[in-house]
């Protein structure tokens, strides 16, 4: 059992939890996830570590409400706890100094792009990061972000906060302006889609494009195989291979095939929750 | 009885649940021995000196004393002999391939049948447990020694118990949120009910075994930080064969095709079946095709037919003589109405708009040459594939060695395929560090799991044993022993 010692909603159905967990938050590193359970009789979920207190010995997640299991684990309050907490798992991202970075966090994203782009920052590199969400309401932690970068970029796809439109546009943008080819490489985290149409955007300038798959999983430790992608016409295991990997070897069709496994059970949850929104 | 009656004497049959009643249920097939039966059965023993049968027994269990205790109507008592040597009698009783080791060196099986030893075995450990006449043995003195084992599976679960018997301090890590590894989330609640798995952790427990869950060993603290810092004496790793394999066929990554640890740990582990009253779900087929022909292919195969599988088949490439799974799990199978598809190999899937798998294309095999293994080589005969429906595929060919352990150990020596190098006692290239089970071997049995445990522990204790002599005055810090065994 890890306690819930925080539970702040930082848009509607998206939530942040400061969660008691000494062990992980000792060996935690940014692009590693926790697998998360909410009571017994709950699924299994993989949720990016967003944040890490080694001192204080915690954790901090944040959750998007997409279903029944998320909005299970949202019914959870301060003081309350979660039936377990397993990690950190999978590869930490390969933090290292030099040159320019992009950082583009999407919807939710944002959570596990923060600190990755912090350590980015604490190596010395310069970091461009662009934010973005389908509307203002559902921006958090952009003073975190801008707190890690050179420059934050935010976009939404109404207009009603920061630049009208898409992620990929500023960095687009970005790319063709770097004509001295500062920029290193590109971390997209947000949904599939986002991070499919950011890979596309960057293949053209070649600059390498890391992605963080959230594929469906059991363990989390490689023992099932549910989580496997195909990346540059191979089977891998986001769990133990990834969950990083190379955006633009993924096979994004499998992939968003995959994660829509279970969508008619997932109706049938559904049926039993009061959702109201977040889909 | 005399000998003669006795070697005349038939296997006394084992009641089950009838197939066309039990493929619509999750409960056990095979229903016990009475009493009157164990006792019938365990009088055609004819309590050999030299106990063949005890060689054949991975853990040495002391066979004609547990058989006569049963015969002689004390099966508590039997129950607590068989402990001595096994501290997961009740499993073992079930899923253990007693044909091929105890019950193939009975001397009664040259003349007919062996003695049902496994079923003998069942039912002792279900006697005492359900006559709550669980013997617990008293545990050594403490050593003052702390040994930390990695998986709470059969291998781990064996060293635990053989060690706290002995008077050291076991801590299991385990990464899954329950005890039991392969036992609770493999083998299907038909062939082993969780309540078994439970109650022999529970004896562990009774021991002074303490079970620490959802810790994965390399990520949330690693081996040398148990050794060095955390103050453990000795570690065990028993992680288990956990990476599945794939085939690298086109379409392998459709929905609703599964590698068998997943599909048997959504239903057996996080209950699928029994969604949405649990939150895992699991896709359920009509027309299902089992890859592969072991053990986890026949659960998986009577699993799916149990979860609305109406034509089940199961492809194997070779033919039903190279079959490796048990023939008791294939019997019962067959009863239950899978369909066996032999000389059949999977090389594509096929599936709809939607990404979900709708046909299996499958290449026609005959039996060639032997190969390594001494078995009829498979080969394609060309020209000949056949289409199979199918809206639901696991495949079941077998588990590759997890590296999230190892990786993070670099001390600890790796075979050629990522496999632990032990010697027979389990003893890594890293002092202090023992493996044993399917991380060591490659994926095999319960049982031989649970005879490297065996061996391991023995090992473990010598060990413990001979760094306590030296350090003597010095018990209450361990980690210089530790240390010394480092250097």
């Amino acid at each position: 059992m890890n306690a819930i010692l925080r539970k702040n909603e930082l848009a509607p159905q998206i939530f942040e939890f400061l969660v008691s967990a000494p062990q992980i938050a000792r060996k935690a590193q940014p692009g590693q996830f926790v697998i998360v359970m909410a009571d017994e009789a709950a699924e299994r979920i993989p949720l990016t570590i967003a944040d890490f207190d080694r001192e204080a010995g915690t954790i901090t997640l944040v959750m998007m409400v997409v279903g029944a299991s998320s909005w299970k684990i949202a019914q959870l309050g301060t003081d309350e706890s979660l039936f377990a907490v397993i990690g950190p798992l999978g590869h930490a991202s390969p933090v290292s100094a030099g040159g320019t970075v992009v950082m583009v966090a999407g919807g939710v994203g944002t959570a596990p792009v923060f600190p990755i782009a912090r350590a980015f920052h604490d190596q010395g590199c310069k970091v461009f990061t662009i934010q973005g969400a389908r509307t203002g309401s559902l921006l958090f932690w952009s003073d975190r972000l801008r707190s890690v970068s050179d420059e934050l970029i935010v976009t939404t796809d109404d207009g009603t906060a920061g630049r009208k439109g898409l992620v990929t546009h500023p960095l687009r943008e970005l790319l063709e302006q770097d004509t001295a080819r500062d920029i290193r490489c590109v971390y997209a985290i947000g949904p599939t889609p986002m991070m499919r149409f950011c890979a596309l955007t960057t293949q053209p300038f070649a600059v390498p494009t890391t992605v963080s798959l959230n594929s469906i999983m059991v363990d989390g430790t490689g023992m099932c195989g549910g989580c496997r992608v195909e990346v540059g016409g191979q089977t891998r295991f986001t769990c133990v291979d990834g969950p990083e990997f190379d955006g633009h070897q993924v096979d994004w069709e499998t992939l968003m095939a995959r994660q829509k496994t279970y969508h008619s059970h997932e109706q049938c949850s559904l049926q039993r929750v009061p959702l109201t929104a977040g889909n | 009885m005399t000998a003669t009656s006795r070697t005349k004497a038939r296997r006394v049959p084992m009641p089950e649940q009838p197939p066309e009643q039990r493929v619509g249920n999750f409960r056990e097939v095979p229903l016990g021995y009475t009493l009157e039966q164990a006792q019938a059965e365990a009088a055609r023993c004819l309590g050999c000196k030299k106990a063949p049968c005890r060689e054949g027994c991975p853990v040495s269990v002391d066979i004609p004393a547990f058989v006569r205790l049963i015969a002689d109507g004390r099966p508590a008592e039997a129950a607590a002999c068989i402990r001595q040597t096994n501290c997961l009698p009740a499993v073992c009783g079930r899923v253990c391939p007693q044909e091929t080791q105890c019950e193939a060196r009975c001397v009664l099986q040259r003349r007919g049948e062996s003695v049902a030893i496994g079923r003998l075995e069942r039912f002792a450990a279900d006697f005492e447990q359900a006559a709550d006449q669980v013997y617990l043995p008293t545990t050594a003195a403490s050593t003052g020694k702390r040994v930390a084992v990695v998986g709470a599976g059969p291998a781990g679960l064996t060293v635990a118990g053989d060690l706290a018997l002995r008077g050291h301090e076991v801590t299991v890590f385990e990464a899954f949120h329950k005890a039991g590894g392969v036992l609770v989330y493999g083998i299907p609640e038909f062939r082993l009910p969780k309540r078994i798995v439970q109650s022999e952790v529970e004896y562990l427990e009774r021991l002074g075994v303490r079970i620490e869950l959802n810790q994965v060993v390399g990520q949330s603290v690693s081996v040398s930080d148990l050794l060095d810092s955390e103050g453990y004496d000795a570690v065990f790793i028993g992680v288990g064969a956990g990476l599945p394999v794939t085939m690298g066929i086109p379409g392998e990554n459709l929905c609703g095709i599964y590698l068998a640890n997943e599909y048997l740990t959504r239903v057996n582990l996080m209950r699928a079946y029994d969604f949405p009253a649990v939150d895992t779900p699991v896709v359920r087929g009509s027309r299902v095709c089992v890859i592969g022909g072991g053990n986890v292919a026949m659960d998986a195969a009577r699993t799916a037919r149990r979860l609305g599988g109406e034509q089940v088949n199961v492809l194997y490439r070779r033919t039903m003589d190279e079959l490796p799974a048990r023939a008791e799990e294939v019997h019962h199978a067959q009863e239950e109405g899978i369909d066996f598809r032999t000389l059949c190999a999977p090389i594509e899937y096929l599936g709809d708009d939607r990404g979900f798998v709708r046909q299996v294309r499958c290449q026609v095999m005959e039996l060639g040459e032997p190969d390594k293994s001494g078995r009829r080589r498979p080969v394609p005969k060309p020209g000949e594939q056949i289409l199979i429906d199918a809206d639901l595929v696991i495949v079941a060919i077998g588990s590759g060695a997890n590296p999230l352990l190892t990786r993070k150990t670099p001390k600890v020596a790796l075979g050629r395929y990522g496999h632990i190098v032990a010697n027979e006692a389990g003893a890594t290239s890293l002092p202090g560090v023992w493996a044993g089970g399917d991380i060591v071997t490659g994926s095999a049995t319960v049982i031989l799991a649970m005879g490297a445990g065996r061996a391991a522990a023995q090992d473990i204790h010598a060990y413990l044993m001979e760094h306590s002599n030296r350090g003597a005055g010095d018990t209450a810090q361990p980690e210089p022993a530790a240390e010394s065994a480092a250097a």
